[in-house]
């Protein structure tokens, strides 16, 4: 009986063996260890055995059952693999086919620019103040101590709409809003962006359109050396952190001291190249201690409050950011062009 | 301003570089924007002697002469000028020489003539044509007798010499001369001003015995002063006058006029120079001319005046329009021995008028508009005078016939040194202080660090204290300027509210894949009232001068432009387009503007071609109304404000009239979504294009609830769909209305998932298949409430819209 035993025990592993599939695996479960299997037909004759016997017999029995069982799991985690191999298999997909591609724009580089800038001085505790586009020539001119015929005028031929309304300028005239409102009273630590318009022939370098960025601050105490300490900073963290700066003594009639500020050129170093126009130095702003008259125009008392302002040209600052040649591109908006400047 | 180089050593001790003095006096405030040198790359070009000139035997334009460069060499040259000549000395570029743009002279035959080398032209040595002497701009140019054949010809025609441009801003008006420049020069450099010699002999002759001079108005013109040089030659004047005037930018003509413009130059002091025996009479009346009163400018046009301007007349006529230009009746000429030269002071106001009116700017009157010195007008005078009997031979008659007052009386300002320290941030002494005034030529009183400053009529520029620190500070050194922070207190910094939105607004379109625009403000009068929805009357504003047509008119909407940019890019291939713009429009209700127009910041969209497109499976979708709306519907949500904004279809001019939807904030008009009407896509010659605009002024300011967290559902929800059958024409936001209404309390979520209209469907009709959620945050529901719910909303559709259940 026990020879009985071995030789389904060799049988069925040998079978078990020559499985290829699951559907195999279970026939060959079903035919062995079923109820009406060959191993139970023995364990069923069991009754005609010696009490010797029986026990013996009945443990060989059960150990062949449980071998035979051992040998159908690790065929079927077998072929359960291999059948889940060849699935996998056959869903392969070619990786290097270009993804469903989202849709997506970016920001005009102006904005790009002013964004960045703006970030920078609100990080350094300033408030973005904004005002109409057309202005009155009160705030526009007047209050920055330009009055009628004064040929500093010149200087920015405006568009006018009536004698007293027309296209700002320049920011400046948000300044003057804002001190107004402060009635006298500091601190006023302010930039504005914005639109500004100039009767100027559109060319490579000039646009009857463009954009500016103004700071102010006035306090009690404030120094043309805080000034240069708020430029330098800015410059470092426009232009890279080995910039130097240099303040040249300058004219703008709501400023006295003026200045315009270089930084040290982005390109060569200093050493002498296109873009500075071989000085070292590379124009990108003017500045200077707000004039006594502006301050007193707009409340403040200016034996007591002194202050600082500053005024820069984005589409200046992409270009050479940039390496753009010519301000038109920016509203021309090809959208080649716009493209470029998704990581800007 | 040009300033040449050499001409201002005259005045001013210089050791260093043009270009090192270039950079100094740009660090000190003045603006040097290019240092030009005079030579053009020149070598090889000598003096030479023409010692016979005779004609080329094989061309008729063609001279040959012999020409004698110095250490007895004669060299044959073949010339090509018309006014070559025996015994002038001229410059010769001699084998091996070059000339301006790496031109290299070359032994040559010239038919058949052999040429060693060739006589130069002032252009062919880079001197500008316009700047050349009349008789030489068609010939070679002709040195004086005295040049040295064989020496540098470049030092006889001051082509060595380098010329400082200096950019200067209207304050520094004092910068307009060689001599103010040398002041400034003396300051930075610490050295003093040589002044140019003003002595004259005077002959016998009083010169009020010739003219008097009356003034009817002190205020337009303070002062007026006459002098008489009789018996002069006119003829060319001195090479070195010549050559700092073409190296100032200004032509030589004759001896007399280039005296004027010479000492323009040199004191910034316009001279007029007018022939005396063709006045007309021996008075000069200084006086406002008659309305559409007429003179013949020196330039032979003839000019209509307005009593604006001021003129200088005979007593009878005008000869002059003062400040800006001579009259032709006066004109110095060849022919003129006795001149009357006039040293005035203008009113800067009357200059400016009569320049602008007539359109002439000149030397003279720009600077009279910007402010001379008026107490170097007598100076100015004598030295012109001096000049005029030097260089011309004539006689000077005794005095200067005068009215008004020749000279003002100086100001003086006050500056704290300790305020000055506080402004600049700078620890600068009164001994410093004192030094550096000197250094600027201004002088002072100080006590106790006060210093009381007397303001040189030079420098009518500085008025009040910030002035002076402002001099003090550039010459002491903005370098040496200590680099502080601000000592006010921390304040948070960070955006407004609506600051915050309007960047929210862009990074969400940018997401939704629209490229960011920047277009111009100002269009054309019929573009700016394009897209209006407004009902109310609006009054385009146009500029008073524009440029041009193209852009005269501020807009009120930003969908034009936004068309210009996707024809711009259709017109260059790039037919797939989704650009936005956020900008101001502005919009005016008065008839005459008195007040400044609203504005409002807008947020426009526009679309064409291909949106989604994943080309190897099979996708390429166009735009629709539907793509934009669906961006305005995430942008709603965005903003917090899904719930109160409708799409109402409606008609606006330039839309598609059954594609197009007004968009409504709490019933009212806030923009509009939709296709363009295909009339103006023709005329625009574009695809199909759908656009959007919105009043983004409105929506960022539209009160919005703070947000407040939702508990997560612990109950399940229970979903029931339904098909309905309904006409054609109903809207489905009005089933959406009426669905959301009748379900009540329990419906969450109502949702679209089918739209049929089709062959299968009666005529006239569409089935519209929907998904409604209904759940109770608190319990779970029962069949029976949900049932409940959902045969109401079935009755309310088929009260409402006859909407039967599809079959």
């Amino acid at each position: 009986m026990k020879d009985r035993l071995e030789a389904l025990k060799v049988e069925a592993i040998e079978k078990i063996n020559q499985s290829h599939d699951l559907k195999d695996l279970q026939a060959v479960k079903v035919a062995y260890l079923g109820k009406k299997g060959p191993i139970t037909e023995v364990l069923k004759g069991m009754g005609k055995l010696s009490a010797e016997e029986r026990p013996v017999i009945g443990a060989y029995a059960n150990e062949v059952r449980d071998s035979i069982q051992l040998e159908l799991d690790k065929k079927q985690t077998e072929l359960e693999n291999a059948a889940i191999t060849e699935k996998l298999a056959k869903e392969t997909i070619d990786v290097s086919l270009p993804g469903r591609p989202v849709k997506q724009g970016n920001a005009h580089p102006l904005t790009a620019v002013v964004t960045e800038i703006e970030d920078l001085f609100l990080s350094m505790g300033f408030t973005i103040a904004e005002g109409p586009e057309v202005e009155t020539d009160y705030y526009n001119f007047e209050a920055l101590n330009l009055p009628k015929g004064h040929p500093a005028r010149d200087m920015q031929d405006s568009f006018f709409i009536t004698e007293d309304i027309l296209l700002r300028t320049q920011t400046s005239p948000v300044q003057a809003r804002t001190m107004e409102k402060h009635e006298g009273q500091g601190p006023v630590k302010i930039i504005s962006p914005g639109k500004v318009y100039r009767r100027d022939n559109d060319d490579a370098t000039h646009s009857h359109q463009f954009m500016q960025i103004e700071g102010l601050v006035v306090d009690q105490n404030v120094r043309l050396s805080d000034l240069k300490g708020v430029l330098e900073t800015f410059a470092k963290k426009m232009f890279g952190e080995d910039r130097k700066i240099r303040l040249r003594p300058s004219f703008f009639p709501f400023t006295e001291p003026s200045v315009e500020m270089d930084i040290s050129c982005f390109k060569c170093s200093g050493k002498g190249c296109s873009i500075c126009k071989q000085t070292g130095w590379i124009e990108i702003l003017g500045a200077g201690m707000v004039h006594p008259n502006v301050l007193d125009m707009a409340g403040f008392d200016s034996k007591k409050y002194t202050g600082f302002a500053f005024g820069m040209g984005p589409e200046r600052i992409a270009m050479l950011k940039y390496g753009i040649d010519d301000i038109r591109h920016f509203y021309a908006n090809d959208i080649r062009f716009l493209k470029q400047f998704k990581n800007a | 301003m040009l300033i040449s180089y050499n001409w201002l050593k005259e005045y001013v001790n210089v050791e260093i570089s043009p270009s090192e003095l270039a950079d100094k006096i740009t660090k000190s405030g003045i603006e040097v924007e290019m240092v030009e040198s005079l030579n053009k790359g020149i070598s090889g070009v000598v003096v030479g002697y023409v010692q016979e000139c005779i004609q080329h035997p094989n061309a008729d334009k063609l001279r040959v002469c012999k020409v004698d460069i110095g250490q007895g060499e004669v060299s044959q040259i073949v010339c090509g000028a018309p006014n070559v000549a025996e015994g002038q000395k001229v410059a010769v570029a001699v084998p091996g020489a070059v000339l301006p743009g790496n031109f290299k002279i070359k032994k040559a035959k010239l038919r058949g003539e052999e040429s060693l080398g060739m006589i130069c032209s002032l252009q062919e040595l880079g001197v500008d044509t316009k700047l050349v002497p009349k008789e030489y701009s068609s010939g070679i140019f002709v040195m004086p007798s005295d040049a040295e054949p064989g020496s540098d010809a470049l030092e006889y025609l001051n082509l060595n010499d380098h010329v400082l441009e200096l950019g200067l801003t209207p304050n520094r008006a004092d910068c307009l001369n060689v001599l103010g420049v040398a002041y400034e020069v003396a300051a930075i450099l610490e050295q003093d001003v040589k002044l140019p010699d003003t002595t004259i002999a005077t002959s016998e002759e009083k010169a009020e015995d010739f003219i008097s001079v009356s003034i009817e108005s002190l205020e337009d013109n303070p002062y007026y002063g006459a002098m008489i040089i009789r018996d002069v030659k006119i003829g060319p004047s001195p090479l070195w006058m010549q050559n700092r005037l073409m190296a100032s930018g200004i032509r030589p003509i004759n001896n007399i006029v280039d005296i004027t413009n010479y000492v323009l130059l040199e004191y910034g002091q316009p001279l007029h120079a007018f022939d005396y025996n063709r006045l007309g009479s021996k008075e000069i009346v200084v006086r406002r001319a008659a309305e559409g009163e007429k003179i013949q400018t020196l330039d032979d046009q003839d000019r209509s005046l307005k009593d604006t301007h001021l003129v200088i007349t005979n007593g009878k006529e005008p000869i002059a329009v003062a400040g800006v230009m001579g009259g032709a009746t006066s004109e110095v000429q060849n022919d003129t021995t006795n001149v009357l030269l006039e040293a005035a002071y203008f009113a800067s106001s009357r200059v400016r008028a009569a320049s602008k009116d007539l359109g002439l700017r000149s030397e003279a009157s720009s600077r009279y508009e910007k402010g001379i010195d008026r107490n170097r007008v007598y100076a100015a005078a004598k030295r012109a005078a001096g000049l005029m009997a030097e260089l011309a031979g004539g006689k000077v008659a005794e005095g200067i016939v005068e009215a008004g007052k020749r000279e003002v009386n100086t100001y003086s300002v006050k500056m704290d040194v300790s305020r000055m320290n506080n402004l600049l941030g700078t620890t600068i002494s009164s001994e410093q202080t004192s030094a550096i005034l000197d250094r600027l030529g201004f002088s002072y009183k100080e006590l106790d660090g006060i210093f009381d400053v007397v303001v040189p009529t030079r420098r009518p520029d500085i008025t009040i204290e910030a002035d002076l620190i402002e001099e003090v500070g550039r010459i002491y050194g903005y370098d040496r300027i200590p680099t502080t922070y601000l000592l006010s207190e921390a304040r948070p910094g960070g955006l407004t509210v609506s600051q915050a939105k309007r960047r929210e607004i862009r990074k969400y379109l940018e997401g939704a894949g629209l490229y960011q625009a920047v277009t111009y403000a100002l269009t054309t009068p019929e573009k700016s009232t394009h897209f209006s929805y407004t009902e109310d009357a609006v009054y385009p504003i146009s500029v008073a001068h524009p440029m041009s047509e193209e852009r005269s008119t501020l807009r009120m909407s930003l969908l034009p432009q936004l068309l210009e940019v996707l024809q711009y890019n259709q017109n260059r291939s790039m037919e797939d387009l989704a650009v936005y713009e956020m900008g101001s429009v502005f919009i005016n209700r008065q008839e005459v503007l008195n007040d400044l127009p609203e504005e409002y910041v807008f947020v426009s969209g526009a679309v064409t071609g291909v949106f989604n497109e994943h080309l190897w499976q099979g996708e390429r979708k166009a735009v629709d109304f539907y793509v934009l709306k669906g961006i305005l519907e995430g942008l709603m949500s965005e903003l917090n404000l899904s719930e109160r904004i409708t799409y109402e279809s409606g008609e606006i001019e330039n839309m598609h009239p059954g594609r197009t939807a007004v968009v409504k904030l709490d019933g009212i008009p806030v923009g509009l979504v939709g296709q363009l009407h295909p009339a103006l896509q023709k005329e625009l010659d574009l695809k199909d294009t759908y656009v959007f605009e919105l009043n983004a002024t409105s929506l960022i300011d539209a009160e919005t609830e703070q947000m407040v967290y939702q508990t997560l559902p612990r109950y399940p929800s229970i979903t029931r769909d339904i098909a309905l059958v309904v006409d054609q024409d109903l809207p489905a936001g009005d089933l959406f209305t009426v669905i959301q209404a009748a379900g009540g309390e329990l419906l969450k979520e109502v949702n679209l998932f089918d739209l049929y209209q089709g062959e299968k469907m009666e005529e006239g009709k569409k089935s519209l298949a929907f998904s409604l959620k209904y759940f109770d945050p608190e319990r779970t529901l029962t069949d029976e409430e949900v049932v409940t719910a959902h045969n109401r909303v079935l009755k309310s559709l088929e009260e409402h819209f006859g909407a039967q259940l599809r079959k």
